[in-house]
């Protein structure tokens, strides 16, 4: 069966790829410190020497569109295309390709189903930052197979907490039933606390830290329990119009199991929104 | 009140660069255009099977026109989709990183939780 070789759980900022390529003038002050930071969080996925990455992240309005909203949907394709022209635009992403692992998203589709997830589907799939952005801080070099698995944090009605927990310990018992002697990264990006679009945008920290205090330690010490008493749907709206983004962290949680601490956790409190950064081993890892 | 159709009207803009340039010159010639045009395409059907019920409300229409995000916002347009097309017509004529988008935050700023209803 398929090893686990590592779950992580971050956050996707797009500026990122901008920020970290920047010389001069154009460098941010906070750039150095956050490429640092990147820098060693890159490295827990490198020790777990991955074949495949199956990577959570969601659709921001690109491919996916209100006349056909799927809640979770997993891509299965030979090849994605990644990034879209306001994704150039507005963040200065470049456009990548990343190989797709057919055999595991088939797999994903047809039990996942069985098991009580009607999961959609997309055979031509071009993905968003919310999933190169974890390839450019974790893996750029793009060079491994992925599963892209996408969930509606965007457009209500969206599924409720709860279910974004069960779906993420499904994949766990999914890919860990998996035939192959192959070792699987799963990745998920996902927001703390953050506001796009409201008032309360682009403020010098990231719209509620109180929120993002308590989100980083039910995180790190998977506190699955206090996490789904203290979020719902309706509540997720006061720390920040966008923060149902929060939930993906929910599913890597799921993923992650109740009560398992994580292995590495790293945060960084920029403007407009808090950096934070989890690896969990489940089988552990090689020394550095 | 077609909350549906203002954020198709965002979202067909916002992913062409040539109708985001024209919209930025000429907001109510390319809110009337597309009205007549485009507001009835099905994204993923060819133009025969084209719906036939969509129009925007007298208020949605006058907003769009009038590049009023502030007025978006309060008709529950998705804060997403009004955030990234505005940035886009605007956020080159500010000298400053973000000062538009810092802008656009103080414009709405006597706004406090809950926000209008963003479902559609």
């Amino acid at each position: 069966m398929a090893t686990i070789a590592a779950i992580i759980a971050s956050t996707h900022h797009p500026f990122y790829y901008r920020a970290s390529t920047a010389v001069g003038a154009d460098r941010p002050p906070f750039a150095d410190e956050w490429v640092a930071k990147i820098h060693a969080f890159r490295e827990t996925l490198t020790r777990a020497r991955p074949d495949v990455l199956v990577m959570v992240g969601s659709d921001h309005f690109h491919q996916l569109w209100l006349d056909n909203m799927p809640q979770f949907l997993i891509g299965k394709a030979p090849l994605y295309d990644a990034n879209w022209y306001n994704e150039e635009r507005e963040f200065g992403l470049p456009r990548m390709m990343l190989r797709g692992d057919e055999e595991l998203s088939g797999y994903l589709l047809r039990q996942g189903i069985d098991a009580g997830f009607d999961l959609a589907f997309s055979n031509e799939l071009r993905i968003d930052h919310s999933i190169t952005c974890p390839i450019i801080t974790l893996r750029p070099a793009a060079d491994l197979p992925i599963v892209p698995i996408y969930t509606n944090i965007f457009a209500p009605p969206m599924p409720q907490p709860k279910r974004f927990v069960e779906l993420g310990r499904t994949i766990r018992e999914l890919v860990e039933s998996w035939p192959s002697d192959k070792r699987v990264a799963v990745i998920g990006t996902g927001h703390l606390s953050l506001e796009l679009g409201g008032p309360r945008q682009f403020g010098p920290h990231g719209p509620d830290p109180e929120f993002d205090r308590r989100a980083v330690e039910w995180i790190a010490s998977g506190d699955l329990e206090s996490a789904l008493a203290q979020v719902s749907l309706e509540n997720l709206w006061e720390p920040g119009n966008a923060t149902h983004g929060f939930m993906d962290f929910m599913l890597m949680m799921g993923v992650a199991g109740p009560n398992v601490k994580a292995d590495y956790t790293d945060t960084l409190d920029l403007f407009h929104t808090m950096e934070a950064y989890f690896t969990w081993y489940p089988n552990g890892v090689d020394a550095p | 009140m077609s909350k549906y159709l203002v954020n198709k009207f965002l979202y067909s803009i916002d992913r062409d660069p040539d109708l985001v340039e024209r919209y930025r010159e000429d907001p109510r010639g390319t809110v009337t255009w597309w009205e007549a045009e485009q507001a009835n395409v099905i994204l993923n059907c060819p133009g025969l099977e084209r719906s036939t019920w969509l129009a925007f409300s007298d208020t949605e229409r006058e907003v769009l026109a009038t590049h009023d995000y502030v007025g978006l916002f309060e008709l529950g347009a998705h804060c997403f989709l009004s955030l990234t097309l505005f940035i886009a017509l605007f956020e080159r004529d500010y000298a400053e990183p973000l000062a538009f988008q810092r802008e656009y935050a103080a414009r709405l700023s006597h706004w406090t939780v809950p926000y209008p209803d963003i479902a559609t």
